[in-house]
């Protein structure tokens, strides 16, 4: 092993930015230590710098980047001596890419296959016919199906998932040396990163290249990578083998990242998350010592903050590293963390009844002049469900399954087609929202996914709560307004002077936190949070679910939870509705929908979520091919063009029966029930060894 | 940029607008050509406020005809840029005709402003039919020569500083129409502008105060570049003789009624007037191009 060259070698790398503001340290003393084949992952919550390494690497910092100190070896050769042309050389043929949104890195206007016989046209010389033919059969190497069809195709011709193949494909095509990915399935839904993630591990071990896999998903590290850089705030706080760092972290941050993600052992009444508090330093206003001090627990004030920290090796692990002065002083078996369980919740009676509600749009098929004929999409069709006071109703499904336009039907922005939703005793399925009475629109809010995009950034933040508590007539009193709003910013747990702030001056996470003080502002009785999280990083996302959760919990809110993220939805819902191509394909209690017997699709959805836990063994089934389009949804089940348990000649034609299985646990398949009931589980949490918060923080409580 | 500085602020301070404009102007000063514009406009804006003390004459008094820049007054002062064949002292009609041509610029831009933006967010915001009527009116206007209209509508009104601001309007609120409408497309998908109307909002009340003033950065830097576009709209119709009526100064007015001069001898007469409105555009051209390049940068 030691007689072998690194593909890539970072030595104290350190990167900064220069703005106008003067010189942002970006990346700070940064090892990296890259074996041919092997595949490591860079992980860290926005602004760590993770993103920036890459760029490093790639030696392609933009105008006001540079490399301020340390080397980057490529293959034993420093990238900082080498020549304009020697990177360009370098560049896509010893080191390739692969970004996050594939639509940016595709052509649109040039098709496919010319786009992918530019590679080794440009770099190794070969006629135009070879060219055309590795690039098919390099398709054909990421399972894309008709590799021919799409070598003619442009790229909106086909989908996102297809897209990000092909951008691998071209990242192969030069068989690089170093394969970087930079969070290549975060656009993506999750059964088709199921299949991505599958792709890329197949790669690394048929070409043998290394991978620099960047993400912020803890659960896609561990089943892509062998070895871990843990990133915050510029620096590496943790390096090691998966196995070490998953197991035994040592750094504060480390630990706190694993205990604010849900896994299948957490719960929101037993063991809740534990969120870090605080926030991440702005890179310019990083403290003195330890960037993790001011949100560390064990923070020391004489031994933390007195001056740069090092990487320290961890003793008895060969390739652990860490960067705390105190690891082995830690105790963190007796160290108790303040997560307080709570009471189980009583849901109270039925608040909101959801019957047979379909929405379907007309869409008129491109023609001069005459339209040839409408086509209808079924944004929506037939949902019924039920959700109770105080319940947590989570409806889950992948991008295009009508969960959103459920949303907006139910706010009132958009008329249903048939069916009805009644809130209390009112009907509202046909009435806009500018119909409704004060009273229902108040009862009826919204918390927003986009945090930078949920407040109006021209407007305080107190008069926009303040708008809210007037235009409901909760107070029409000017001081008693402002002083709900103070209230109602004491509740969200956010300090009372940002009512005059305005929202740029806020992070991410405090906008969400505003963004539900809105919401609860009118006191509603049903809350819809779309993916209210799921934009955030992950040390803060625990805090802001706990928020929401207490708020729920104290004044018994019914709260629907839009989400695709199984892991969340597991941890907070009481309830959970399986969506797919605007259909309830399951819907039932979290431990029914969790646990066998499983619809087809939901088994599928399980077994494609990353869970960082290396207890937690899972069965593996990938999807082939995406999401249909709702313009052509199949005849019979929407789900028969993907499913495993497909039986033909009936699902293709006949919709599927609504199978109850248990009192309120309802599955639609055409399996026998029989059949349904004979599933194994998809994920199974290893007893040994448990979970390592588990064992060291609540030992009292498992088991 | 902003945020870097600011994010992180503990203290809170009450937003001020009056704050907010001159720390606008003090990053402005990034930009060297936007200062250059800054300059020129503030100049320009300095004369016409304070035309009374800064003319050294009247501007319609007739006193030596055809003199040459610097040539001695009667009163013992000079005439730094001459006087015209009337004998007007040119430097106190360019100091005056300043004040008349930044009231009208300004006062023609506002109010198409006010048409152009009403009209923008109605067609953004409603789209579908009311969109299609408002963008079709508008293509039409679009497509007229801006010239004739003008002349269309001067010569029907008559000329006058209200017809002139008519004119403007009718001309320069499609465009104005047009970028509103597409910033305000843009906007009206934010959360925050579902989120107004999930608790009831009006229309008026959404357009006004969710939308509007986030799309004031695209508009302050087009505001500049057309306050410079009617500037020589005044000019030209000015200078065929469809501006404001004489004897008040008028620069376009001033470069017509002595263009026949030019090739006799007193170039100064109509070449005077015209660098005035030169650099009063050119002023509001840097001024936006700056103004662009700091909102750009991050």
């Amino acid at each position: 092993m030691s007689d072998q060259t690194p593909v890539l070698e970072c030595r104290n790398l350190s990167i900064s930015y220069f703005v106008r503001a003067g010189e942002i340290p970006a990346v700070v003393d940064f090892n990296l230590k890259l074996m041919p084949g092997e595949s490591h992952g860079i992980v860290g919550e926005s602004g760590c710098g993770k993103s920036t390494v890459a760029l490093a690497i790639m030696n392609y910092m933009g105008k006001n980047g540079g490399i301020v100190g340390g080397e980057i070896l490529f293959q034993g050769r420093d990238m900082r001596t080498m020549s304009e042309e020697e990177l360009r050389q370098l560049r896509g043929s010893k080191i390739a890419m692969v970004y996050q949104e594939p639509m940016a890195s595709l052509n649109p206007s040039m098709k496919l296959g010319d786009q992918l016989a530019e590679v080794p046209l440009f770099h190794e010389n070969v006629s135009m016919a070879e060219a055309y033919e590795r690039a098919e059969s390099l398709l054909e190497k990421v399972r894309l199906p008709d590799p021919s069809r799409i070598m003619d195709s442009y790229p909106h011709q086909i989908s996102g998932g297809q897209q990000q193949r092909v951008v691998i494909a071209m990242a192969l095509l030069s068989n690089p040396a170093l394969l970087l990915l930079d969070e290549p399935t975060t656009a993506l839904d999750v059964t088709v990163e199921a299949g991505i993630v599958e792709l890329i591990k197949e790669i690394s071990a048929e070409f043998g290249t290394s991978m620099i896999y960047i993400s912020h998903n803890l659960g896609l590290i561990l089943e892509t990578c062998d070895r871990l850089t843990v990133m915050y705030s510029g620096e590496a706080v943790e390096v090691g083998n998966i196995k070490d760092v998953f197991d035994e972290m040592q750094h504060p941050y480390t630990r706190g990242l694993f205990g604010s993600i849900p896994v299948p052992g957490a719960d929101k009444n037993a063991r809740p998350l534990v969120a870090i508090r605080g926030q991440l330093p702005l890179p310019h206003q990083r403290p003195v010592g330890c960037n993790f001090g001011p949100r560390c627990d064990f923070f020391d004030e004489k031994i933390c903050n007195s001056g740069p920290i090092p990487m320290q090796p961890v003793p008895g692990k060969a390739s652990q590293s860490v960067r705390c002065t105190r690891f082995d002083t830690i105790d963190w078996d007796s160290h108790k963390v303040d997560s307080i369980s709570r009471d189980v919740v009583d849901t109270g009676d039925v608040v909101l009844r959801v019957e047979d509600l379909s929405k379907h749009y007309e869409v008129q098929s491109p023609g001069l002049l005459v339209a040839k004929g409408a086509k209808t999409v079924k944004a929506n069709e037939q949902l019924t469900f039920r959700a109770r006071e105080a319940e947590t109703v989570a409806i889950v499904g992948e991008s295009g399954c009508g969960k959103s336009t459920f949303a907006k039907v139910l706010m009132g922005l958009e008329e249903s087609t048939s069916g009805t939703v009644h809130l209390g005793n009112k009907e509202l399925g046909k009435v806009g929202v500018r119909d409704r009475d004060a009273k229902t629109v108040s009862n009826l809010q919204m918390v927003f996914q986009n945090p930078f995009d949920t407040l109006n950034p021209s407007q305080t933040v107190g008069s926009q709560i303040g708008r809210v508590i007037r235009k409901f007539g909760v107070e029409t009193d000017k001081t008693k307004i402002r002083q709900r709003v103070l209230e109602l910013l004491d509740i969200v747990k956010l300090p009372r002077d940002f009512a005059n702030r305005k929202p740029r001056q806020l992070s991410g996470g405090q906008k969400q936190r505003i963004g539900i003080a809105r919401a609860f502002a009118g006191d509603p009785k049903v809350v819809i949070a779309d993916e209210p999280v799921s934009a955030l990083d992950v040390s803060v996302q625990a805090a802001v679910t706990d928020l929401l959760m207490d708020i729920q919990r104290d004044n018994r809110t019914t709260l629907l939870f839009i989400s695709h993220d199984l892991s969340v939805v597991r941890y907070l819902a009481d309830r959970v509705v399986v969506m797919y191509l605007g259909q309830i394909m399951e819907k039932g209690t979290t431990e029914e929908i969790f646990a066998p017997p499983y619809h087809p699709y939901t088994e599928a959805l399980l077994s494609a979520v990353p869970i960082a836990d290396t207890s937690v063994k899972k069965r593996k089934i990938v999807l082939k091919g995406e999401v249909p389009s709702p313009l052509n949804p199949p005849k019979g089940c929407p789900f028969c063009t993907r499913c495993t348990y497909k039986i033909d000649g009936l699902c293709e034609t006949t919709p599927p029966p609504a199978r109850v299985m248990a009192d309120r646990h309802v599955i639609a398949c055409h399996l026998e029930e029989a059949t349904l009931r004979d599933m194994k589980p998809v994920i199974v949490v290893e007893d040994e060894p448990p979970a390592p918060e588990v064992k060291d923080v609540t030992p009292e409580r498992v088991g | 940029m902003a945020d870097i500085t600011e994010g992180g602020a503990p203290a809170a301070r009450p937003p001020n607008a009056v704050v907010t404009f001159f720390k606008g102007l003090f990053l402005l000063r990034e930009s060297p050509v936007g200062m250059i514009g800054a300059f020129l406009v503030l100049t320009f804006v300095g004369m016409a406020l304070f035309a009374p003390f800064v003319a050294p004459y009247d501007p319609n008094l007739p006193q030596i005809p055809f003199s040459y820049p610097g040539a001695a007054a009667p009163d013992g002062g000079t005439f730094w840029f001459g006087t015209d064949q009337l004998g007007r002292d040119i430097l106190s009609r360019i100091i005056w005709g300043a004040q008349r041509v930044l009231f009208y610029a300004t006062a023609a831009t506002l109010a198409a402003y006010v048409v152009g933006i009403m009209l923008g967010l109605m067609a953004g915001y409603y789209r579908g039919w009311t969109d299609e009527v408002i963008s079709f009116i508008a293509n039409v206007i679009l497509s007229f020569p801006v010239m004739v209209l003008y002349v269309v509508i001067i010569a029907k009104f008559g000329a006058s500083g209200a017809n002139i601001i008519l004119a403007v309007v009718f001309a320069s609120s499609p465009g104005i129409m047009r970028i509103v409408r597409s910033l305000t497309l843009d906007i009206a998908t934010r959360e925050y502008v579902t989120a107004a109307q999930t608790r009831g909002e009006s229309g008026w009340y959404i357009m006004l105060v969710e939308i509007l003033p986030n799309a004031r950065g695209p508009l302050i830097v087009d505001f500049c570049l057309r306050m410079g576009y009617t500037t020589i709209t005044i000019g030209a119709l000015g200078f065929l003789g469809l501006g404001l009526p004489p004897p008040d100064p008028d620069w376009g007015g001033m470069i017509t009624e002595t263009r026949a001069f030019i090739t006799g001898g007193f170039p100064h007469m109509a070449i005077i007037p015209a660098v005035a409105v030169s650099l009063l555009v050119l002023g509001f051209n840097l001024l936006a191009d700056g103004l662009r390049e700091v909102a750009l940068r991050d």
